[in-house]
């Protein structure tokens, strides 16, 4: 899930980890309003969407750049007008761009020096990793890979939590004294517990700032979140933005599956998240192209079955299905009868190719042949990839 | 021989009153599992019937293993729930912990697998299809079914399995057993970023299984586990090894349903992991189709 820069904003303010005053606008008027009350001498302008390269992007109505520096509020209700409700594209986006519903106006900060924070969980060591650089504001990969003496790492022990000499080693590794010494120690501290507290999977400040003034701030923000946690976190729940997913990604998360969308032509519909993947690999391996990842999960009924096939279908790219079953509590004959139900409803056109093994097969076979279903019948996850290949050519 | 468990193994079903649990439990009954004790807090005293089996029902996983002498624990509580679980299955020394739990908290499991390190439990899982030795009686039967793999599917033989994936681990059983190879112990440890027992662990206790006489590994893209064992194999392992990769046309940056199951750095691409594990001597199946055949070709059988 990812979450909206006004949004993160929110989120520093609630831990108190300083960052650039701004507030978020759905109308040029409320834009107008933000930047008064801002009352800062510089102000910027930034259009909220879940991409990145903003700045150097263009909007289809030929509008360029998501992101300006504005002198006046008055010239903030003019840009707003012309961000709000219109799409943007940049490098990120892919060429259909995305709708811009919401502006942050924020103070336009002074940058005397860039640096790098970012706390992650590290899987080798089962414990949360907090990573600094003096290197801020560029491509951390980059960083890490030229110069690997310029990335710190301090791994904390996830029941002792962090500790006071960890920020002490972590300030002097950044070269900070005196009073952003002391600024960026409780920045840290906070930005810890933020992480902790709303079970994030990482957080990353690129650039985390120290302004001519001496203040430290987070410019800009990346998060992550564990799904497995967001039961117990309603408030970030509700920072889904659903208009910046894949329609067919949340049409899916309704109904319970787990399905990502892809650009090939060639559906597939599996139990299990491991089979669901190799059987991507495997209609590759046989010269197609995946359209999706689609686990329907252990548990399926013949509805998820149905709402399986009605996202599927609705793919104008694909051209043909592929359902690979390995039942291995999951009764075939369940997922047989999704099937049927399902290719009635939507009145399936494309050649769909099944491959059923496992508990009551041979049950799921009857009902399949019994509906009459022009379907194509596979013995193995190979022999179902070749057919289903050979449908589309 | 075997790892891990066998045929003697004592269990006991944490959350043995839920749906799943109680639908599984049933499963190992009839596999012929030892299945002694289960454990609902609230819901001691009561038993669990099926099939002519009384199973008593305990508050804690102490007063169970105390009363029935159980040893292992298979885990189907809910997530919130799950790690408290799993510490109190530690606490009451169990010695094999399998945490069936897909969903928990990373953050829980974190704190979960710290705070069992020193004690002598092993934790296999959580999101995982638990672990099976299979029996020597009709469909395998007779065996130690921990967890929700389908029993009938597996023959007694020479194949240790070792998998994040339970449907994949399904088919290299299927595979094996249709070959007639046969398995010794399949281990599914869980497709989530922070488990218990690795790859690595398993490679090491088949290595000293005499029954075991070749080892399918399966792992998919995330993490550097699989890449971790194939090293240490290569060095130490004496008996060949079969491998598969899932998750080669992932797009980078997207969780494939599995927690752990995300491509972060070139490190964990699949054409990185089945690099290194060629290179380290482990014979790669291409297909999901094809990991028995691959093995019998490693193995020369």
């Amino acid at each position: 899930m990812n979450i909206h820069e006004y949004q993160a904003k929110e989120l520093f303010d609630k831990f108190s980890v300083p960052s650039p005053r701004g507030t978020v606008a759905g109308t040029p008027e409320e834009a107008v309003a933000a930047a008064k009350a801002i009352r800062g001498k510089g102000l910027v302008i930034k259009a909220q969407v879940h991409a990145g390269g903003r700045g150097k992007g263009t909007f289809k109505n030929g509008f360029k750049g998501g992101v300006h520096l504005i002198d006046t509020p008055e010239q903030a209700g003019e840009f707003a007008a012309k961000m709000l409700g219109e799409t943007l594209v940049t490098k990120q986006t892919g060429e259909e761009g995305k709708l811009v519903r919401k502006v942050m106006v924020a103070e336009s900060v002074d940058i005397a020096h860039e640096y790098y924070l970012a706390i992650l969980l590290d899987r080798a060591t089962a414990r949360p990793v907090i990573v600094a650089s003096t290197e801020g504001g560029m491509d951390i990969e980059e960083v890490a890979e030229k110069t690997p003496e310029k990335i710190l790492r301090v791994f904390i022990h996830p029941l002792a939590g962090l500790q006071a000499y960890e920020v002490r080693k972590l300030t002097a590794g950044l070269g900070l004294k005196g009073a952003q010494a002391k600024a960026f120690g409780k920045l840290l501290t906070n930005l810890y517990k933020l992480f902790l507290d709303c079970d994030c999977s990482m957080v990353e400040i690129n650039p985390l700032v120290e302004t001519p003034a001496g203040e430290i701030l987070a410019l800009d923000a990346k998060f992550g979140f564990d799904d497995n946690a967001l039961y117990r976190h309603p408030d970030i729940v509700a920072y889904r933005d659903t208009d910046e997913e894949d329609p067919r990604e949340v049409a899916a998360s309704w109904a319970g599956l787990n399905y990502i969308g892809l650009d090939g032509n060639i559906a597939c519909l599996v139990n299990g998240a491991g089979l669901a993947m190799a059987t991507m690999d495997i209609i590759k391996y046989a010269g197609g192209e995946p359209a999706n990842f689609l686990d329907v999960g252990g548990g399926a009924t013949k509805e998820q079955v149905v709402a399986a096939f009605r996202i599927i279908t609705g793919d104008p790219k694909v051209e043909a299905i592929l359902v690979n079953i390995f039942g291995g509590i999951m009764d075939c004959n369940v997922i047989a009868e999704g099937i049927v139900a399902a290719t009635k409803e939507v009145a399936l056109k494309i050649p769909l190719v099944v491959r059923l093994e496992g508990n009551n097969v041979a049950e799921g076979k009857k009902t399949l042949a019994a509906s009459g279903l022009n379907l194509i019948a596979a013995d193995d996850i190979l022999d179902a990839a070749k057919k289903v290949v050979a449908s589309t050519k | 021989m075997a790892i891990l468990v066998d045929e003697n193994t004592k269990v006991l079903v944490q959350g043995i009153t839920g749906g799943f649990g109680g639908k599984h439990a049933q499963l190992s009954l009839d596999y012929g599992t030892k299945l002694v004790a289960g454990v609902t807090p609230g819901k001691g005293g009561q038993v669990f019937e099926h099939g002519g089996h009384k199973v008593p029902i305990f508050d804690t996983v102490e007063q169970a293993a105390r009363e029935t002498g159980a040893t292992a624990s298979a885990i189907f509580v809910p997530p919130p729930f799950a790690a408290d679980a799993i510490l109190e299955a530690v606490d009451a020394g169990m010695a094999l912990v399998v945490a069936i739990t897909e969903g928990i908290p990373v953050m829980d499991m974190m704190r979960a697998k710290e705070a069992m390190c020193g004690s002598s439990s092993r934790l296999i899982g959580p999101n995982c299809p638990g672990i099976v030795t299979p029996g020597r009686g009709p469909d395998s039967s007779g065996g130690c079914r921990i967890g929700i793999a389908p029993g009938y599917i597996h023959q007694r033989g020479k194949v240790g399995i070792v998998s994040r994936s339970g449907t994949l681990t399904y088919e290299a059983v299927w595979q094996t057993t249709q070959l007639g190879f046969g398995q010794s112990t399949c281990v599914g440890i869980g497709g989530d970023p922070i488990n218990g027992t690795s790859h690595l662990d398993c490679l090491k206790l088949f290595n000293e299984d005499p029954e075991t006489e070749a080892i399918i590994m399966i792992g998919e893209i995330g993490g550097s586990a699989e890449a971790e064992a194939a090293r240490w194999a290569k060095e130490f392992c004496r008996k060949p090894i079969a491998g598969f990769i899932a998750g080669a046309t992932a797009p980078a940056g997207r969780r494939m349903g599995h927690a752990g199951a995300i491509v972060g750095g070139a490190e964990d691409t699949a054409e990185a992991k089945k690099a290194i594990l060629a290179e380290c001597g482990i014979t790669v199946a291409e297909t999901p189709a094809e990991i028995g055949t691959a093995l019998a070709r490693a193995a020369g059988w």
